[in-house]
């Protein structure tokens, strides 16, 4: 795939960031007055970016991801020149359109119409490109008839829709696009989705910032990690999804590694752990496991006021909340054991991020001694061809 | 662009009044009225031929200074979203506030000729000159703009201490009563603000439009020559306001 890459489309050299962030109040004379006599500087400096270095390849669909804080959003910015490097090169091999934020510059208080011409406007559209895109806009938004109306009249899922047209109409070579899916119900995704394969297939360059691995994984060619203002690695997006998800386990929860926020239930039996083997080996898997392995979830229970014939449910959810898989355990009697293991063989969800809920119940499943719905995260790599749907069948291909 | 931002600047403006655009006509004439029932009228400060003219020319004038000042000042902050979220030159930000102002100016300048042509005022060969004094009001509001609007984005006090200066400029400017009442009094002091370019601007625009009566620089110092100060003084503002913008507008995005 890497040989027709001619050119890089964008270059990154050496680049530092440093925000200044003010004690208090600072944007009065008042109070920087009163700290020139008390001798204080009134801010303190806070590295961002820390000699970042990369490039880009022509029609490459680049990721960038990192947990919150690491200077995504400040890269970002700098790509998209608005703001500017302490020092260090940035190159931009064509003009980049910059989608920070659908909808620059919408004002409720304008048309839907003049709303398009300004926000293009803002994107750098000259006003007989604006005129030429104006009816493909309106067609792709479905906005025909709403056009002349307010925008404060218009629903919020209209406007994004409308945001959404004008932006995909941006024609330069390299776009920017910062969390654009985290907005919308599920057809305007998709809809995303579609304007990405297409965007990717016209071979342009993307730059694509999220915190959503599945969409990684099926778009991005290269992904960096960022990791608090310097670059952890460029890899493949498994190896990143991978990467990030284990950042965020072990930054997140550095001892209660599996057990999470919303837990309920009457207390008597109480989740202790839950770890996850592939094969017959009992190493940690850090939460990822291939796809295709053999996997056991181990599920590590406290039974504290010993009450008989427990069963533990489990749900399998994707990223969407879709119950993939609800197995339990009414088979087999649990009664002063303090574990169970669910044990899978050939893991065929598709590569992605999975959460696992543990429920405990009495075996009538009247009382629920406890329920813990994001139990644990884990995370499915396959770096094989991208797949499609939820699980793999690993069916045979055969000509009769 | 700078085209799409003044129309939204102006659709913006009245939006949701009855009135609409009417109201940056009403708003100086409101002012006209007053000033005139209290100058000319009732303190009778007018001894200049077609005093209330010449006072509602000032009076426009001055309104057009303040606002293009004032919005200008307000435009970076005011716009800070936008600029936070896309890269394009800052200056069209300014420009733009400034440019809706002067649409408003021209406006205004038709009902001054529809009271020019009430009260019977010639109109003079005089009346040439006119649009470069009108641009020179201008060039010093966008100097003015640049250097304030860069300030308010470090200090936002600023918005504050332009309110009483531009209070304080209202009346050492010579709007309401003519030149003459000050120099009765002493010559020093008016040759003294007719140093403002803003006086200077607003007096020769009047000597070109409504009356020859009116003193300007050169006929205060008998010395056509005398203009280079105060014409001087606004090239000045200007070079400072747009090269203090240029230098700080990099870094607006994080600092607005």
């Amino acid at each position: 795939m890497m040989k027709h890459y001619k050119e890089k489309a964008v270059i990154v050299k050496g680049v530092y960031k440093t925000f200044r962030l003010p004690h208090e109040q600072h944007s009065g004379i008042k109070q920087r007055i009163i700290n020139v006599f008390k001798g204080i500087k009134g801010y303190e400096t806070l590295k961002i970016l820390n000699n970042i270095s990369f490039e880009i390849e022509k029609g490459e669909f680049f990721g960038i991801v990192g947990r919150n804080g690491s200077g995504k959003s400040t890269l970002l910015k700098l790509l998209a020149e608005i703001y500017i490097p302490d020092t260090g090169l940035i190159k931009i091999n064509g003009s980049l359109t910059p989608f920070i934020e659908l909808g620059v510059g919408f004002n409720p208080e304008l048309t839907g119409r003049e709303n398009v011409f300004l926000n293009g406007a803002l994107l750098g559209f000259s006003k007989t490109e604006m005129d030429l895109m104006f009816d493909q806009i309106v067609e792709f938004a479905e906005l025909e008839n709403f056009m002349d109306q307010k925008l404060k009249n218009y629903s919020s899922g209209m406007q994004v829709r409308l945001a959404f047209s004008i932006a995909i109409r941006a024609n330069t070579p390299v776009l920017l696009v910062d969390e654009v899916l985290a907005v919308g119900d599920s057809e305007f995704q998709r809809k995303c989705y579609i304007e990405f394969r297409r965007m990717k297939e016209e071979g342009r360059t993307i730059i694509f910032v999220t915190h959503d691995m599945s969409a990684v994984e099926k778009f991005c060619d290269r992904v960096l990690v960022l990791k608090d203002g310097k670059i952890a690695g460029i890899y493949n997006p498994s190896k990143a999804a991978a990467i990030y998800q284990r950042m965020n386990i072990s930054d997140d929860q550095p001892e209660d590694a599996s057990i999470a926020i919303e837990n309920w239930g009457t207390g008597d039996v109480v989740l202790d752990d839950v770890k996850i083997y592939e094969g017959n080996s009992k190493h940690d898997t850090d939460n990822i496991v291939s796809q295709g392995n053999d996997v056991s979830f181990d599920i590590k229970f406290i039974n504290k006021n010993q009450p008989k014939d427990i069963v533990v449910g489990l749900a399998f959810k994707d990223i969407y909340g879709v119950n993939l898989s609800g197995p339990n355990s009414l088979k087999i009697k649990l009664n002063s054991s303090s574990n169970v293991i669910y044990k899978v063989p050939k893991l065929a969800f598709v590569p992605g991020v999975y959460t696992l809920t543990v429920a405990i119940f009495d075996k009538n499943a009247e009382i629920e001694y406890f329920h813990s719905e994001e139990a644990m995260k884990f995370n499915v790599i396959n770096e094989g061809q991208e797949q499609y749907g939820k699980v793999n069948l690993f069916g045979q291909w055969n000509q009769s | 662009m700078l085209r799409e931002l003044v129309i939204t600047d102006f659709k913006l403006r009245y939006q949701g009044s009855v009135l609409g655009y009417a109201w940056s006509l009403l708003k100086p004439l409101f002012l006209f009225a007053i000033m005139y029932v209290v100058f000319g009228v009732l303190v009778k400060l007018g001894s200049v031929e077609h005093y209330p003219v010449y006072l509602l020319f000032g009076i426009i004038l001055w309104t057009f200074f303040a606002e293009a000042t004032n919005q200008g000042l307000a435009s970076i902050v005011g716009r800070g979203g936008v600029i936070r979220k896309v890269s394009f030159p800052k200056y069209i930000i300014v420009l733009s506030t400034t440019i809706s102002a002067l649409v408003n100016l021209m406006i205004n300048l038709f009902i001054v000729f529809v009271f020019m042509f009430i009260s019977g005022v010639q109109i003079q060969l005089s009346i040439i000159m006119l649009p470069l004094y009108l641009a020179e009001i201008y060039l010093i509001a966008l100097g003015l703009a640049f250097l304030l609007s860069t300030l308010n984005v470090k200090y936002r006090d600023t918005s504050h201490i332009w309110e009483i200066i531009m209070q304080a400029a209202f009346y050492a400017t010579p709007i309401i009563y003519p030149l003459t009442t000050v120099m009765d009094k002493s010559v020093v002091a008016a040759k003294i603000l007719m140093m403002n370019p803003i006086a200077q601007a607003i007096q020769d625009a009047r000597y070109s439009l409504i009356t020859h009566q009116t003193i300007t620089v050169s006929s205060l110092f008998n010395n056509e020559w005398y203009v280079l100060i105060p014409l001087g003084i606004a090239i000045l503002l200007l070079v400072i306001g747009a090269l203090y913008f240029k230098k700080n507008s990099k870094y607006f995005a994080e600092n607005v």
